[in-house]
């Protein structure tokens, strides 16, 4: 069924994480967060506010803070760990592969400041790679909300799922595509058709969903009907949402092309030699650069106007 | 409550019969960690068969102590103790590492009585202090013991560990390093000094303690004094020790850090150990 779009006011899928920790705090009194001296940034804070004994700064330490989040789940408890993409999936990610991941133990990595609409920090802290190797891990699950209110929904999934969790959302304010919490359902593993169209679908994850209305927009002033399909679940990702789409794929992420949702997308294709072409449109393989989000995303062509003009290049009937 | 000599006596018994398991395992796993094994299964057969509470039929029982093995490579030793309690079949021990056995190569928790997958050093060691907190939050009276290699305290990771447990105040938690003063390339102060680690985990606010890791009666008062102590600081207990103890030519032998015994060199080992 076609979902309305209609892209709403700008809000920080970063803060319906705290405030949705704060919330799940009340139901699950063994719910613990720990934060690696980020906790202002993650929103991680808001939960230490509300339940100061339930909440375990852990330093700069990324690699022991994933150790004692395993050990934490190895007494029983929901826990959340969180700091910005780059030290949790990067300077942890054999911690989060032998520890947590290889036990299977239930921790919730919650990463943000995903992508390279960091900004201003530049590459360092630009973190393109995490869907591909988060996404390598055995057991692991990799979900990236699309919006606000999803947000909600998916950390709130996370606490009831019993297991290992990557979720990875941007630092900035993006604009919300549901209205409403119970208009963001959230169902694990499925994609989200956003807006139907039958000349070709762009698939999209996280902060680009906005940006892939925006292109689809763009397309229909064009005479291109765009279908547009947002991803929440990378891993697993959904094998009918993509059987099911146009046969000119266009997969929209901030993040490399090798490795994440493009890659995951062509995986599917080439495992059931779907005669499908796809077009991945991310970061090419190079590291950013400094500047405002905003700049960045036309820099590397990742918004609505680039994302439809090279679509508009590249597209031909299949 | 201070160890008496027929228990010193039992306990030696005990390890020299589980020191027979490991090189036997190893052995005909060909393939596995003898050194470190056999440097540690004092410490280990301590903890177990007179320290810890614990019970094989219950491995998951809330209030138990805890013991992570975060020299993962060294488990042949403490398979061998769960083995003997009967935590598994015995039999399994002579499956050591091979395809589709129970026991692998490095813990997992999957196999009764394993409360962590190490192996990657100085991950047990952040996992262990985890369970310290997580034992506190569920105002649990008991402790969490966790082995370290002291190869392994090269790892940062150790230190970030070191630094959260003081931190956190978890003096529910013992560390206890086997400082058999060898790795994998040799002599560890020639691959990258350690120099003094009881200074090292003093300066982290570590209460430390230093005791012959071969000895039964140092190593149970020491730990029974540190488990008393309720002072808010976490324990370090420096276990001097032989790498490959109890093998006469694996001892301070670098050369079974990780080597298995050849046929000829197990029945020597074997016979050695009866």
């Amino acid at each position: 069924m076609e979902y309305k779009i209609k892209l709403g006011e700008k809000k920080a899928m970063r803060n319906a994480y705290g405030e949705t920790l704060v919330e799940l705090g009340r139901k699950y009194p063994n719910l613990v967060v720990l934060d690696a001296d980020l906790s202002g940034s993650t929103k991680t804070g808001m939960f230490a506010k509300e339940y100061p004994n339930r909440f375990f700064n852990a330093g700069i330490a990324e690699q022991n803070m994933m150790g004692v989040a395993g050990g934490l789940a190895r007494t029983g408890k929901i826990v959340f760990a969180s700091t910005f993409a780059m030290f949790a999936s990067g300077r942890a990610w054999e911690q989060i592969r032998n520890t947590i991941s290889y036990a299977g133990l239930n921790v919730k990595i919650v990463a943000t400041h995903s992508g390279i609409t960091v900004g201003e920090d530049g590459a360092t802290h630009q973190m393109t790679e995490d869907i591909a190797i988060m996404r390598a891990i055995p057991n692991m699950k990799v979900i990236a909300p699309s919006d606000y209110y999803e947000t909600k929904n998916v950390i709130r999934w996370c606490a009831e799922y019993n297991g290992p969790v990557y979720v990875r959302m941007p630092r900035g304010n993006t604009k919300t595509i549901f209205s409403s919490e119970e208009d963001a359902k959230f169902e694990f593993g499925k994609a989200r058709l956003l807006k139907e169209g039958n000349d070709l679908t762009i698939i999209a994850t996280g902060e680009l969903v906005p940006e892939a209305i925006k292109a689809s927009k763009i397309l229909k002033e064009n005479g291109i009907n765009a279908e547009v399909i947002s991803m929440p679940t990378i891993k697993p990702i959904d094998e009918d949402a993509i059987k099911n789409s146009n046969d000119f794929i266009v997969s929209l992420e901030d993040h490399n092309i090798i490795g994440g949702l493009g890659g995951a997308i062509s995986e599917v294709i080439a495992t059931y030699g779907l005669n499908k072409k796809l077009l991945r449109i991310g970061i090419n393989d190079e590291f950013g650069i400094s500047g405002k989000a905003e700049e960045l995303l036309k820099y590397y062509k990742l918004d609505g106007e680039n994302v439809a003009k090279r679509i508009m290049k590249e597209y031909t009937k299949q | 409550m201070a160890i008496n000599i027929k228990e010193i006596e039992d306990l030696k018994q005990i390890a020299k019969k589980i020191r027979y398991d490991v090189v036997k395992m190893i052995g005909l796993a060909e393939s596995g960690h003898p050194g470190g094994s056999l440097s540690s299964t004092d410490i280990i057969v301590a903890l177990y068969y007179k320290l810890m509470n614990h019970d094989p039929k219950n491995p998951n029982k809330k209030d138990r102590d805890r013991f992570v093995l975060s020299k993962g490579h060294c488990c042949p030793a403490l398979y061998a103790v769960l083995a003997e309690l009967g935590y598994f079949d015995k039999d399994e021990l002579w499956k050591l590492r091979k395809t589709g056995a129970l026991l692998q190569g490095h813990p997992n928790i999957k196999i009764p009585g394993i409360e962590a997958n190490t192996g990657s050093l100085g991950q047990g060691f952040s996992v262990a202090v985890g369970m310290a907190l997580g034992c506190r939050i569920d105002k649990l009276n008991n402790n969490v013991y966790v082995l370290l290699g002291d190869g392994e305290c090269q790892e940062g990771q150790v230190w970030e560990a070191a630094m959260a447990a003081f931190h956190y105040k978890l003096d529910n938690l013992i560390g206890i390093v086997d400082r058999n003063k060898l790795q994998i390339d040799g002599c560890t102060e020639d691959v990258m000094c350690l120099g003094d680690l009881r200074e090292k985990f003093k300066a982290f606010g570590w209460d430390v303690f230093e005791i012959d890791g071969h000895d039964f009666k140092q190593i149970v008062d020491t730990i029974e004094k540190a488990k008393s102590m309720k002072n808010g600081k976490p324990k370090m207990i420096v276990a001097n020790t032989i790498k490959g103890k109890g093998v006469s030519f694996m001892e301070n032998n670098v050369g079974f850090h990780g080597k298995a015994p050849n046929k000829e060199e197990l029945k020597i080992a074997l016979k050695e150990l009866q």
